[in-house]
Parts: structure tokens; C-alpha cells; sequence
């Protein structure tokens, strides 16, 4: 075993006591499984609550705040919350003007959450769903369940959070979250394959010196393997991919993800070659955020997501957030 | 006909099968989906057991009906709301009678199929549980007395059916070609509730 963990069957519930330990400002039940923020519900706002499987952290929990989501619903390694979690999340952070469910596409997560969200008005509670669908890595693919969610999460929540902490109604809190996933475009790269507890060993087989073009943060494949590209050429690959598919007219947000076990000296590295494929590129760069966000366990890798932005989008995503894992302007 | 404690005896034997089964179809979900199919299933028939043992109820749709409620909120995933659309619709479709025929569960069986194959929004062929599902239901409306095991082999061969299926549906399509030649995860498992329902049928006799 050389995982920092007990035993698999809890690995889930010791994480949240572990969030609830470090982050007063959150409101972690662990047995109920989900992450509100302490002062939910806010007066007057819409409520922001997303989720999915664990092991991609720090989404969704290390979002839960201030400025971006009002609750976080945690499943399973890999796998969807289950309804109640999400029922039980949104009654939490209703303030009467309804909530909105941020949901990957994944079949599981899509599923759950629109049986909460039916579960959830029969209770009362206004519900709108928005789908994140920016992996461009599968649109050839003919029979697809569509595109997977992945990286835009974090523009979507932190931007339609801003939203909803002006006051928007839940009707434009949702049309700025689809606006905005409309807007962004993600792919992935793997070096290494993740492991997860319950399996302890690798998910799918890569061998040493191959890299996955495209993966999912599951470990999902995507479009081919090639033998060892560098930094350089993994940029040119992917941001060409999503550049291709985006087509931006104007600036936009960039995120350059770790999937969980590459190291900050060399996401940078990459970055700089992102940023010079764009300027290259004649894409202009309003913002860059470079880290671990978007993770796949111990998976190897990095994806790209990138999201154009107009004036409005920008503020919101320069407005105060205050999370565990993203936080400035407070 | 079938009682109620005919149907508590099928799920806590499900339950039985999927946690002597639960590593074998991780394996399988390992090489085309994320690894958990077993894991997932074992948590939620380990749950439907304890609810039935709980609170046994009286009718055989109020023991499907609550085990399906019961994976919708253990389960997660895809499968827990397939599975338990699957069972709580099937429940449903029973009605509230004690005691019903073999001819009865096969039609509400059909509706529960239905109903995952609309929430899932796919059909036979796409490399799914329906592919073992689909065809199990048929064999049970359409042979009688020994409805059970044709159940049975025709969930057996419909999963076997799926090795060289390219995934449509659910995260094994996002493998496109490279998910040909492997045995879909949820065909099996499907196929597992129906060797227990006709392992049962016969030790009733």
C-alpha cells in the first residue's frame, strides 16, 4: 500500500472530517455527505450546488464559499452522489429564490441530479440545471454520450457565483453558468495512469514513455497514445485542439490544470508554453490560473481549458471568492 | 404464485451474489469504465438487505419498490438510478396485491425494463445492462413455467452478447473501438439478478 489512507471503504468520510478540521467557514456533514457553506442560507441569493464523484479535489468541496458554491455534494471515488445529498443540499441553501445544480456531464451525475432536482421540487425548491460539457477530446467520436465535463467547472462556478452573489435571479444565474460553459473549451493529457483505492493499481495501462492525448479525468480514453512528447509539444497539441474547436474572437481566461501528481515547477513550465502557443496564436490572455483544481487522484498529466470572456464575465471572475481552494479580492 | 417472502429471498440473494461477485465485475468495469461497478452494487444490495430485514413489507411491489428507492440513495453512479428505476418501477407495475403470477412480474418486469431504457436513453445494442435485461424479460413473458431459466440463459447470453458490442452509451463510449472485445460490467451484473431469481425459483421449487 502506498497510499496515505486507512482502508478504501472510508477514504471519503476521513477526507471530509479532514476539510471539516481545516475550514471553519464550512459546514461538513459527513455522514449526510455534503459541504455548505457556515452561513448558508444567504438572504436574498440563489444557491450554487454542485458535486460528483471524489478524487478530483479540490472540486467540488475546496469550492464551497463566498463568491463561488453554496453547497458541495461528494460521492463516492469516481462515482455520483446519490439524490438525497443534493436534496439535502439544496433545502440547506435555499433562501427562497431557488437554486442551481452545476453538473458534469457524466451519465451518473446527470442522472442523480435530475432525480434530486425532481425530489427537490416536490419539496418546494426552484431548481435549475446546468450541464458543464467543455472536453473536446470525444466530439469526433460518433456515439458519445457527449462531450465529458471537466476544467470550465471551475469558470462556471466561480463566474455564475459572482452572479448570484449580486443578487441575479436564479433564471440569470443559470443563463450566465450556460453562457459561460458555452464559452469554454478543455483537453487533457496523461503521463501516467491514477489508481483508485478501491482498486489500488492503475485504472487503465500506460505504459512508461506514453502519454494518453485527450484523457478524462477518470482516466477515460481519448483520442490517441503517442510515444513521450515534450512540454513544448504537448502545448502546441493541445491548445491547437481547443483553439480549434473555441474559436475565439476576443480575450480569454486560461486554466493550466495538474491532474494530480505533476508538480507545480513543471505545470509552470507548461504554462509558458501554452502562453506562447496562444501568443502565437494572436490569443489574447486576460487571465491565467495555474494548479491542481480539476485533479484525477494520483493520475500524471495536465489538461488545458480555455474560456472567452466579454467585460462582464471578466468582473465576476476578478469578484471576491473566498474558498479553501480559490480565494482573492477579500 | 409468488409472495412477498419470495422476493425479499431474490434480493438478499442478489445481495449475496454481488458481494462473492463484486470483484469480478470491478474487473470488468476496470478495462471499460472507472473501476467500481462492484463496489458500488455491494454497497447498495447490502443496504436493500438490511432495509428488507428492517422492515419486511407484506407485498412483493413493496419489496421491489423499496429496494429500488433503497439503491437510488446508496448506490450513486450510474447504475443506482438504472438499478433502482429498474426495481421501483417493476414494484410499482406489481401493484398492491399479496401474492402475484409469474405472468404478472413478467409484464411489470417489461415496464421496469422500459423504464431504465428511457432513463438511460438507450436500446439494445448499445452495449449496456438492457442488453442482458432486454432480452431477460422476453424469455420470462413468453415461456411460461419455466420462465425463470430461460430468464436466465437469455440474460446470460445477452451479456456474453455485449463482448464484441462497441459501446454507446455511459463512460465505455468514450473508449469507442477499444471497448469491442470486452464484456459489458453492467450485462453482467444484470445477468447475476436473474441466475439468483432462478436459483431461488428452484430451491422453492
Amino acid at each position: 500500500m502506498r497510499m496515505l489512507i486507512n482502508v478504501p471503504e472510508t477514504v471519503v468520510d476521513d477526507a471530509l472530517r479532514g476539510i471539516a478540521a481545516a475550514h471553519p467557514d464550512l459546514a461538513v456533514d459527513v455522514a449526510n455527505r455534503i459541504v455548505v457553506r457556515r452561513d448558508a442560507p444567504v438572504a436574498g441569493k440563489v444557491g450554487l450546488v454542485s458535486g460528483g464523484g471524489s478524487g478530483h479535489e479540490p472540486l467540488h468541496a475546496g469550492f464551497v464559499g463566498p463568491g463561488m458554491l453554496s453547497a458541495a455534494c461528494p460521492g463516492e471515488v469516481f462515482t455520483s452522489p446519490v439524490p438525497d445529498q443534493m436534496v439535502r443540499a439544496a433545502a440547506a441553501v435555499d433562501s427562497g429564490r431557488g437554486v442551481l445544480f452545476v453538473v458534469k456531464n457524466y451519465t451518473g451525475d446527470v442522472l442523480n441530479f435530475d432525480m434530486a432536482a425532481e425530489l427537490a421540487g416536490e419539496e418546494g425548491i426552484r431548481v435549475e440545471r446546468v450541464l458543464v460539457n467543455d472536453d473536446v477530446a470525444v466530439t469526433d467520436s460518433l456515439y458519445t454520450a457527449g462531450r465529458r465535463g471537466t476544467g470550465a467547472t471551475l469558470f462556471v462556478e466561480k463566474i455564475a457565483g459572482a452572479a448570484a452573489d449580486e443578487g441575479a435571479t436564479l433564471e440569470r444565474v443559470a443563463e450566465v453558468a450556460r453562457k459561460v460553459n458555452d464559452s469554454a473549451r478543455s483537453f487533457g493529457v496523461a503521463l501516467s495512469a491514477c489508481s483508485t483505492p478501491a482498486k489500488g493499481s492503475p485504472t487503465f495501462e500506460l505504459p512508461v514513455g506514453q502519454l494518453e492525448l485527450g484523457v478524462g479525468i477518470h482516466g477515460e480514453p481519448g483520442r490517441e497514445r503517442r510515444a513521450a512528447m515534450t512540454a513544448r509539444e504537448i502545448a502546441d497539441y493541445a491548445v491547437d485542439v481547443v483553439l480549434e474547436d473555441l474559436r475565439p474572437t476576443g480575450p480569454v481566461l486560461a486554466l493550466v490544470n495538474g491532474m494530480g501528481a505533476t508538480p507545480l515547477l513543471e505545470l509552470y513550465g507548461f504554462n509558458a508554453e501554452v502562453q506562447r502557443v496562444l501568443s502565437e496564436r494572436g490569443v489574447p490572455v486576460a487571465r491565467t490560473l495555474v494548479g491542481n483544481y480539476v485533479t484525477s487522484l494520483d493520475m500524471a498529466g495536465c489538461s488545458v481549458t480555455l474560456c472567452q470572456v466579454d467585460e462582464e464575465m471578466l468582473r465576476w471572475w476578478d469578484a471576491p471568492v473566498q474558498t479553501a481552494a480559490l480565494r482573492w479580492g477579500r | 404464485m409468488l409472495d412477498s417472502a419470495f422476493f425479499q429471498r431474490w434480493m438478499v440473494a442478489v445481495a449475496a451474489a454481488v458481494d462473492e461477485e463484486a470483484d469480478r465485475l470491478t474487473e470488468l468495469d476496470s478495462a471499460i469504465g472507472d473501476a467500481d461497478h462492484g463496489s458500488n452494487l455491494r454497497r447498495g444490495f447490502t443496504a436493500v438487505a438490511s432495509a428488507l430485514d428492517k422492515e419486511p413489507p407484506t407485498t412483493p411491489g413493496a419489496v421491489l419498490a423499496l429496494s429500488g428507492r433503497t439503491l437510488i440513495s446508496t448506490v450513486g453512479g450510474a447504475s443506482g438510478p438504472l438499478y433502482g428505476t429498474l426495481l421501483r418501477r417493476t414494484g410499482k407495475a406489481l401493484g398492491e396485491g399479496a401474492e402475484v403470477s409469474v405472468a404478472e412480474f413478467a409484464a411489470a418486469l417489461r415496464s421496469g425494463v422500459d423504464a431504465v431504457a428511457r432513463l438511460g436513453g438507450a436500446a439494445a445494442g448499445d452495449k449496456t445492462m438492457l442488453d442482458a435485461l432486454i432480452p431477460a424479460a422476453e424469455a420470462l413473458t413468453s415461456s411460461g413455467d419455466v420462465g425463470f431459466t430461460a430468464a436466465r440463459d437469455a440474460a446470460e447470453s445477452g451479456a456474453l452478447a455485449t463482448v464484441p458490442l462497441q459501446a454507446r452509451k455511459g463512460r465505455a463510449s468514450y473508449l469507442g473501438e477499444r471497448s469491442i472485445g470486452h464484456q459489458d460490467p453492467g450485462a453482467t451484473s444484470a445477468a447475476l439478478l436473474f441466475r439468483t431469481l432462478a436459483d431461488v425459483a428452484e430451491a422453492a421449487g
